[in-house]
């Protein structure tokens, strides 16, 4: 079995190394890093429904809040914000929304002073319109002064890899919330919540533009190793070999920072914690039975996840030194790493890495595959006298989306456990 | 004041009704698949962006032959598009959803499957339909009926365009029919049966899978219809049902999931909450406007306009959190 994986590892580097010799070495580098962030992601997601079984189709949402810590905490300072009234009347929008957080808190638990039923429910929703009035009374003014006098609050000018971990923790708090709320739901009621909950964060950040520029989009971020201009600077003058030196830095960060964070859940996975969560995952009424905490358990694990893609979402935005909120989207950002998981093999995080490397790179060259084959097809159809096909470019970029779903529908059938499956060990 | 009213009609409760319905419309599909077959059929969006698609081209086809009447022609060659959508959708079913569940795997790899299903149709209807909006309306005029409303004292008149009518016109008919489907013919009650007991429905000698047809094929012609009178409404692109998917989503839950009924209420709560929450209420004020305290804003509306989906999106969340049966209570899988 180990022979096997270790044929398939080898067998996706010499895919690689064909792609590289295809697509140029920058090219490739600049995939490659991004496989990577995109395989944290899908360890992230591994852990949740490989582990645990939990259903989350918001990675979307994970994604966006890590980009969004990453622009906060690396952009560089914004003097205009700061010289401005904004930061004293976003204190104030605070203190309302603590205000109004309160308010709802007293609400919900009423009944510890006697109040129930109905005229809870009624508290319940008062509260909540209270609290959503004055916060919106607060936070409109700050939010239109601050796009007037300084277009956005700008960023804190730290390390972007204390932004990587931001993000990784901003998305575990929204994680608590959203699983403490949402994980009683069953399976699919449980995958539309999160659908939904992601496309809400996304709303947000694309409209908060005090915070996040929205559509202005914020660049450029600023990269934790040196980046091309940076090693031009230091005096390497060659343009091609700037880059990719600078890639093969940004890589062997995001590497190391995966081989870490393998060899944690490798461990986790195979020790007792892992085995009570595949325990809880295959029957969660007997494993309460023996008294694990399942609603706990699964909490954790969906924290830990999320702080995962929390991390990957951060990396994504970095590299490509761009927060664009349109450029999120459920198909490139959810659906794709739910491709990896299953194509490599959920529950297995050899598959997890495997998959989100190889559907990546899938995904990105199915595009100039696709350019030749319709220059044949089309050469033939003129030849034939039918005609040359129009937009061979823009048609060629939509066959990635058919390829990602014809791929993921012939994996649920011919393959469902996967490339490298789920492997359970038993007692010698 | 009148004038005040009407511009609220014309803000909220037309657009809510237009909304509604095709949320209506496209719930009711949903919901039946999750009734019948007990998985969320994500794909649904894209089915209606198909049926626009397949509308588009016999319109097209048709004015080609120089076929052209007092109606839209895309309303007219509707009928032929429902039938080949729901063509399309049993085929859909025959070679990605029935292989697995042959199979007997769980709702949740059905979900996944119809996630490339959708995957596949946005890409090939980008292949060949491209990436750009079209009109239905580029050889014809779109019409829009202004009702006069001096009768009542009103300066201001009620706009509804023509496939705004037909669009809830056509709501109208094919709720109805579904009723007396459901509750008159024999497959009718079968599916209803089915989707109560699906055990009891197979002993009792019910032809699951001719129901299981019959659930396609309505969903399919029902998505079809929804999809190409948005796009009369509106305008055609690639990701005209796409956006709404968990709107429509939200309907289906909000009704109770595998309750046809309530997913006609659903679909017209989710519309009118939306119309309704980004509506500007100072408005509505205006006639009072010496009696009001200075400190109120101009704008009173729930939402800024740009997170008009997302209302949709948070009801479904507190309804998913309240009362995850919805109002209607819903089947589980």
């Amino acid at each position: 079995m180990i022979r096997r994986d270790a044929i398939l590892f080898m067998a996706l580097g010499a895919f690689l190394l064909a792609i590289a010799a295809w697509q140029q070495i920058p090219t490739t580098l600049f995939m490659l890093v991004t496989a990577s962030a995109y395989a944290l992601i899908a360890l992230g997601l591994n852990v949740q429904w490989g582990y645990a079984g939990l259903f989350n189709f918001g990675v979307m949402g994970f994604l966006m809040v890590g980009g969004v810590a990453v622009t906060f905490v690396s952009y560089p300072i914004n003097d205009a914000f700061w010289a401005s009234d904004g930061p004293f009347m976003l204190f104030k929008a605070l203190l309302a929304a603590i205000f109004g957080g309160v308010l709802v808190y007293l609400a919900t638990n009423s009944q510890r002073f006697g109040i129930k039923g109905k005229l809870r429910t009624f508290l319940i929703v008062v509260s909540w319109a209270v609290a959503y009035i004055v916060y919106r009374s607060q936070i409109d003014p700050a939010a239109r002064l601050i796009e007037q006098e300084a277009g956005f609050i700008g960023g804190l000018g730290l390390p972007v890899v204390l932004g990587w971990v931001f993000g990784g923790i901003l998305a575990g708090a929204i994680a608590y919330v959203v699983g403490r709320v949402c994980l009683g739901l069953r399976t699919d009621y449980l995958a539309i919540a999160t659908i939904g909950i992601s496309e809400i964060i996304r709303a947000l950040v694309k409209n908060m533009d005090w915070f996040t520029r929205g559509t202005l989009t914020v660049s450029p971020l600023p990269w934790p190793t040196p980046s091309p201009n940076d090693i031009v600077a230091a005096g390497l003058d060659d343009a091609t070999m700037s880059t990719v030196l600078a890639r093969v830095g940004f890589l062997s960060l995001t590497v190391l920072m995966i081989a870490v964070i393998f060899y944690f859940l490798q461990k986790a996975y195979e020790g007792p914690w892992g085995r009570m969560m595949r325990a809880i995952r295959d029957n969660n009424v007997s494993a309460s039975a023996i008294g694990k905490n399942v609603t706990k358990r699964e909490l954790e694990v969906f924290i830990l996840g999320s702080i995962l893609m929390g991390i990957g979402g951060a990396v994504l935005a970095s590299f490509s030194q761009i927060l664009d909120p349109s450029g999120y989207q459920p198909i490139n950002h959810t659906f794709i790493v739910w491709v990896m998981i299953i194509v490599g093999g959920a529950g297995n995080n050899y598959g997890a890495l495997f998959g989100g490397v190889f559907i990546y790179i899938v995904w990105t060259v199915s595009e100039p595959a696709s350019v030749i084959l319709f220059d044949i097809i089309s050469d033939f159809s003129e030849g034939a006298g039918i005609g040359a096909i129009p937009n061979i470019e823009s048609r060629a970029l939509q066959m990635r989306v058919f390829v990602l779903g014809l791929v993921i529908t012939f994996a649920l059938r011919y393959f469902p456990q996967g490339i490298i499956p789920e492997r359970v060990r038993t007692e010698k | 004041m009148i004038n005040e009213l009407i511009f609220f009609f014309n803000k909220v409760i037309v657009s809510g009704a237009v909304l509604g319905s095709v949320y209506a419309l496209g719930a009711v599909g949903i919901t039946l698949i999750f009734g019948i077959l007990r998985f969320a059929h994500f794909a649904h969006g894209d089915m209606m962006t198909m049926g626009a698609f397949v509308s588009f081209m016999l319109a097209a086809a048709a004015s080609a032959m120089g076929i052209s009447t007092f109606w839209p022609t895309g309303f007219i060659v509707l009928p032929f598009a429902m039938a080949i959508t729901a063509g399309l959708a049993l085929g859909i079913d025959r070679t990605f959803y029935q292989p697995l569940r042959e199979r007997g795997v769980r709702p949740v790899t059905l979900l996944i499957a119809s996630i490339g299903v959708t995957l596949m149709i946005q890409g090939l209807v980008r292949l060949f339909g491209g990436v750009q909006t079209r009109s239905f309306f580029e050889n014809e005029p779109k019409e829009l009926f202004r009702f006069d409303t001096s009768w009542i004292g009103g300066t201001r008149s009620i706009n509804v365009s023509e496939p705004q009518l037909l669009l809830i016109a056509v709501t109208v008919i094919a709720v109805v029919a579904l009723h007396f489907f459901l509750t008159r013919s024999r497959l009718g009650k079968g599916m209803r049966a089915m989707a109560d007991n699906p055990d009891l429905a197979l002993v009792s000698g019910i032809n699951t899978n001719q129901v299981v047809r019959a659930t396609w094929i309505i969903a399919g012609s029902l998505a079809c219809m929804a999809g190409t009178m948005l796009a009369l409404d509106v305008i055609l692109k690639p990701d005209l049902a796409f956006n709404i998917v968990l709107p429509i989503f939200a309907a289906a839950i909000v009704g109770g999931l595998g309750q046809a009924y309530g997913a006609i209420a659903g679909g017209l709560i989710i519309g009118f909450a939306e119309t309704m929450s980004v509506f500007n209420w100072a408005i509505m004020l205006r006639p009072f406007r010496d009696h009001l305290p200075e400190w109120l804003p101009n704008d009173l509306s729930i939402v800024p306009t740009e997170y008009k989906l997302t209302v949709a999106f948070v009801i479904l969340v507190v309804v998913l959190l309240v009362r995850p049966t919805g109002i209607f209570k819903g089947v589980s899988s």
